[in-house]
């Protein structure tokens, strides 16, 4: 791997200090513990957080649950749309490309009030009446943009595949069908998952736009929580609590992908 | 299949047979307006190994590429065993075709996804429909024919570029194809990396091994081939066996061309990789 060539041998001492500086993140920690011994309001609100600890992890459940399902739809979506784009007839990829530079060029705030305003409700399917709650327009709202992004990589990453590699396959008598599932298939999959993976990073960090419709997330919770308690404190750490948590969600998931791309780069 | 059952692989014999395994009768190939082949005729019997030489643009490759089926001309017929490759309609009818035809590409196009024994195990399992442990236990004896036996869980893009043309080879061999068409295997390797190519081909074909090559390594063609044709500008100026073509060419710009690429390169046998090829003369 290029990085561990160029670290100079014998001299250790940075990937040495890298292995702590995962550990540098209790710091701040432990400099809040100290502070509150010596700050009664430090210590009032660290006792209101943990009251309002199992609330908060509740809304960001929401934020969890929104972003994996609107991921999941975005990438059903996507691969659709994408597959339709890469199309040869005019009749097929022309719609698709259209709703790719549609969506991939809305504001998501945009989009996220657009379906919640523009979807019913409720849906009366025969006599029933089905609730179409505020965070499932959310998880649509997401969905739109993140399809229409997946689409993009599909066909980014399949026009990446040298041609050359259908040329090969097909003189080796495979089929078109074995080609796609057997050579092109699983190196477009291989390409797609650094890009996909930012998405659903940036997907998940727009999940707290859903607390601007009303949808009880992780941001609104805390917003409840700041007005409820009313003190300075407070709502300065409950604003870093929230920060926290989704840099822990995100900031694994970009090292994965930072760690999948090098490893692309050199296979 | 019009043809008797053969066994694939390798064909040990050098007698050569009444009717060719590849023949080509006035192909005319266009790309738009412009035209890359202008009434080709040539012919490869089994057993035989022939070359086509020629300067860049003559539609050397392209040849190729029609005899398995990439590309279709546009008048002429090319017969590979007795079948019309042009009259393929269906995709089994190609890959039919293409069962019988190995093709070892300039830039090699390995797969960059798979290891080097995946590389040469896949099409066997997958197309011929072999068990795994047998087609990896034939992969393992092709890599060790052409010495890459220790690079088996390699992937390809940690091989020199030499050693990736190896591997291409032995991924053509694996499929056992009664003949195989090199184009121009050398072009994009490294001077010191193209002997040791040429070895490994010049070895397939002192065992008989029936090939179509494209090549710019005119020593190389004259020391292996039965037959040479000598391309320009999408025709056949001339063929004949190797050693009157270069000893006594009969056209002007066949001397002219010889002359220019023979004087521009040095003679392979100063290259340290290269084998004999007296003793090769003698096997063919």
């Amino acid at each position: 791997m290029a990085t561990a060539d160029s670290t100079v041998r014998g001299v250790p001492a940075w990937p040495r200090a890298g292995r702590f500086a995962g550990l540098l993140w209790l710091l701040p920690l432990v400099a809040v513990a100290l502070a509150a011994t010596r700050h009664p309001d430090l210590a009032r609100a660290l006792g209101s957080a943990w009251q309002w600890s199992p609330a908060l992890l509740r809304g960001f459940l929401v934020n969890v649950g929104v972003s994996l399902l609107a991921i999941a739809l975005g990438t059903a979506g996507g691969l659709l749309v994408g597959a339709l784009r890469l199309s040869p007839l005019a009749l097929l990829w022309r719609p698709a490309q259209l709703y790719v530079q549609v969506f991939r060029n809305a504001p998501w705030l945009v989009l996220i009030y657009f379906s919640t305003y523009v979807f019913p409700f409720e849906v009366n399917i025969g006599s029933h009446i089905v609730p179409f709650p505020d965070w499932l327009k959310v998880v649509l709202g997401l969905a739109l943009p993140a399809s229409a992004n997946v689409a993009e990589v599909l066909r980014g990453s399949v026009q990446s595949i040298p041609l050359t590699q259908w040329e090969a396959a097909s003189s080796m008598a495979f089929s078109r069908w074995q080609i796609l599932r057997l050579i092109v298939g699983p190196q477009c999959v291989r390409r797609m998952l650094p890009p996909w993976m930012n998405l659903y990073a940036t997907l998940t960090m727009s999940t707290a736009l859903a607390s601007l419709v009303g949808v009880h997330d992780l941001l609104d919770t805390a917003q409840i929580a700041s007005n409820t308690v009313n003190q300075t404190a407070f709502t300065v750490l409950i604003y870093f609590i929230v920060l926290a948590m989704f840099f822990a969600w995100c900031y694994p998931i970009s090292r994965f992908t930072r760690f999948l791309e090098q490893k692309h780069a050199v296979a | 299949m019009l043809l008797p059952e053969h066994s694939g692989g390798p064909v040990l014999s050098a007698v050569p047979t009444p009717a060719p395994l590849v023949a080509l009768r006035d192909v005319h190939l266009a790309f738009g307006g412009n035209a890359v082949l202008k009434g080709i005729d040539l012919e490869v019997r089994r057993g035989q190994a022939v070359s086509i030489i020629g300067p860049s643009g003559s539609g050397k490759s392209t040849i190729l590429r029609c005899i398995t089926g990439l590309l279709a001309p546009q008048q002429g017929t090319v017969t590979v065993g007795g079948v019309a490759v042009r009259e393929l309609r269906s995709e089994a009818e190609r890959i039919a075709l293409r069962k019988r035809v190995g093709f070892v590409f300039q830039q090699y196009n390995l797969f960059p996804h798979l290891t080097v024994l995946q590389n040469l195990a896949i099409a066997p399992v997958r197309v011929l429909g072999r068990g795994r442990a047998e087609a990896e236990a034939t992969a393992i004896e092709l890599l060790r024919k052409v010495r890459l036996a220790d690079k088996a869980s390699a992937y390809p893009g940690e091989l020199s570029g030499g050693q990736q043309q190896r591997v291409a080879i032995a991924r053509a061999l694996a499929m056992e194809p009664e003949l195989i068409l090199f184009d121009e295997v050398t072009s994009a390797l490294d001077p010191e990396t193209v002997g040791e190519v040429l070895t490994v081909i010049g070895d397939l074909v002192a065992e008989g091994l029936t090939c179509l090559l494209v090549t710019h390594e005119m020593r190389f063609a004259e020391e292996i081939s039965d037959e040479v044709y000598f391309t320009e500008s999408g025709r056949i100026v001339e063929h004949g066996p190797a050693r009157r073509i270069f000893s006594e060419p009969r056209s002007e710009r066949t001397r002219a061309f010889l002359n220019r690429a023979l004087g521009a390169a040095p003679r392979v046998a100063a290259d340290p990789f290269v084998f004999s090829f007296d003793k090769l003369r003698f096997a063919v």
